[in-house]
């Protein structure tokens, strides 16, 4: 194996290490012999990440209360300049990971491979694959000089699985003085209380577009996902539209879903949506254009209105409860 | 390029000091915007490189009108001050950022090169660093979140890399408080509120303004505005550091992905509905 040592940049909520950062840890461990992780959190973390084949923890210090972007990567471009840099840095396409990403890419003066979906090996580097035109082209990129690869990898582009590892062993990496770029600081933090299954754990997920015409008929979707034990999403266009919160989007940007069932209501299918759930394993579509890019996709197409489909849907699933 | 970094000691000082504490005495606003193919038009790749065609006419990124909503904003509340745009292009091509000058920006310095062509992000906000230099004093700079054609994601936290500034990305309200920068930042929960010193690098997400019509008056008053046009070479950056050239990444695979299998399409005739009812029993969702 010629890629020797991955860094797998961890986050963690509490103690509680991201999904995200356990499935690359599956793919990372693949790839390399040795596969370590960076974290703002510290030891915490070392029998959950050693458990899916993590060795080693390096423990950024000293982060409490900043935006992680700067220290994170300050303390990985010093060890990189010492000389004990791994060959490739994962991390998740998240708040933080792209943070991490951008800087550590100026530090390093190398570029980020973004959007990867799956990693493979060509000429003796490792390469990512990143999917474009809503997935129906795959390109694979890979670096042309030898410095340390940074690659930002797609949420559910792996699955993740424990490789029964012991807890990994724990190590100090410290932070650069970081001048103005280190200052910026959280001061108070904001929960958004939601009911109902998350959009990435929920089995089905029901989703509404442009093609509702107006924020009101959103309550359509809430109420079809809410018969499903569903959660809601949205397309791009409404989140910009301002009819939900950026939280609801579903595709390039926003969440990446699998569900077992996917129903988008008044969608047609933008690159920018369907790449956020074209890996769901049922897809339904309503919409009136039947030229719609969601039907290429969808294994039940309904070529109508959703302001008439999903009130009688609803009345139906209504009365079967 | 190598002396990009030595320079960035040196923009510090070129950027404006912060306005003293509690005097609204206007503030600069920087914004990146990007011109794109309509999105409305379907992408293609060209055969020879790979990359993106961006041959057709460019429009102003809808993620970056927020951007410029949002400063002609912050600027209006500091009460004085201007926005001022920065581009670039391959072909020197005004029409997005006659939009946002429309709109109310002041004046924009367009990078235009053929240069430019190909180049990855880092190449990207390595020029939109110079240029933004070249625009003047800025207390706060803004980008969107990301391109709606390039997907990366990662230029605003290298643009304040090699400005040498603190950042806060995904931003959804920005407020000013003397030199304080306070930001509610989006975040997988809910949102942050983080804060730092002016000037910084602030990305907005879209949909938290609402990006004002450009008024007639606002798209005559466009055509007169200045539009500083500047080569690579102006800007003091070596053209084969950018560019395909500059890039550091190459494509070496284009594959078609896997393509599902199509379904069954229907036209609703009023029992559209029952079919998705079966569906969902099938799948034992009901």
């Amino acid at each position: 194996m010629t890629v020797s040592k991955i860094w797998v940049l961890a986050e963690a909520t509490d103690g509680k290490v991201a999904t995200t950062t356990l499935e690359i840890l599956a793919k990372a461990r693949e790839l390399a012999d040795t596969v370590e992780v960076v974290t703002a959190s510290g030891a915490e973390i070392a029998a959950e990440v050693g458990a899916h084949g993590a060795t080693k923890v390096l423990a950024v210090g000293g982060t409490e209360g900043k935006l992680l972007g700067a220290p994170l990567a300050g303390a990985i471009a010093a060890a990189i300049a010492a000389g004990n840099g791994p060959d490739a840095v994962l991390m998740a396409t998240s708040y933080t990971g792209r943070d991490v990403a951008g800087r550590l890419s100026v530090k390093i003066d190398a570029p980020v491979i973004t959007n990867v979906v799956d990693l493979v090996e060509r000429d003796g580097r490792l390469a990512g694959v990143e999917p474009i035109f809503g997935g129906v082209t795959d390109v694979i990129t890979k670096f042309t000089t030898d410095k340390v690869g940074i690659f930002l990898v797609r949420p559910k582009s792996f699955a993740a699985e424990e490789s029964g590892g012991a807890a990994a062993s724990v190590e100090e990496l410290s932070v650069p003085d970081l001048g103005a770029t280190g200052t910026a600081v959280v001061t108070s933090r904001f929960v958004e209380e939601k009911t109902g299954p998350s959009l990435d754990e929920a089995a089905v997920v029901v989703s509404g577009g442009r093609g509702l015409g107006e924020k009101d008929n959103y309550q359509l979707v809430e109420d079809l996902a809410k018969l499903l034990q569903a959660a809601p999403g949205a397309s791009r266009a409404i989140v910009d539209a301002g009819w939900v919160p950026y939280s609801y989007q579903v595709g390039q940007t926003g969440k990446v879903v699998k569900p077992t069932l996917y129903i988008a209501a008044g969608i047609s299918g933008a690159t920018q949506h369907l790449v956020g759930m074209k890996g769901s394993k049922n897809i339904i579509a309503i919409n009136k254009d039947a030229e719609a890019p969601i039907f290429a996709v969808s294994d039940l197409g309904i070529v109508g209105d959703v302001h008439k489909v999903l009130p009688k849907l609803i009345e139906a699933l209504q009365a079967r409860s | 390029m190598a002396n990009l970094v030595a320079e960035s000691e040196f923009l510090l000082s070129v950027l404006s000091e912060p306005q003293s504490q509690g005097m609204l005495l206007g503030m600069n606003v920087v914004v990146c915007v990007k011109q794109i193919p309509d999105p409305a038009d379907p992408g293609a790749l060209d055969p020879q490189t790979n990359t993106l065609k961006r041959d057709g006419k460019l429009i102003l990124d809808e993620s970056d009108s927020y951007g410029v909503e949002m400063a002609l904003q912050l600027v209006d509340t500091a009460g004085g001050g201007e926005v001022t745009l920065v581009s670039m292009a391959p072909n020197g091509e005004v029409s997005g950022l006659r939009t946002a000058l429309a709109m109310g920006a002041a004046k924009a310095v367009l990078v235009s090169d053929p240069a430019l062509a190909g180049s990855d992000a880092l190449g990207t906000s390595k020029v939109l660093a110079k240029a933004i230099q070249r625009a003047g004093e800025a207390d706060l700079i803004l980008t969107a979140t990301e391109s709606s054609d390039g997907y990366t994601g990662v230029v605003p936290e290298q643009i304040a890399e090699l400005l040498q500034l603190p950042s806060i990305t995904f931003a959804k309200e920005i407020t000013i408080e003397g030199n304080t920068l306070k930001v509610q930042r989006q975040t997988e929960a809910g949102y942050d509120e983080v804060e730092s010193p002016l000037p910084a690098v602030v990305s907005v997400t879209a949909g938290v303004v609402e990006p004002r019509y450009p008024s007639f008056k606002g798209i005559m008053a466009a055509k007169s505005k200045p539009v500083d046009q500047v080569t690579v070479a102006d800007l003091g950056i070596d053209p084969s550091a950018v560019g395909w050239a500059g890039g550091g990444q190459e494509i070496v695979e284009v594959a078609q992905a896997e393509a599902r299998a199509g379904g069954t399409i229907v036209e609703d005739d009023g029992e559209g509905f029952q079919k998705i009812v079966d569906l969902l029993a099938e799948l034992k969702v009901i």
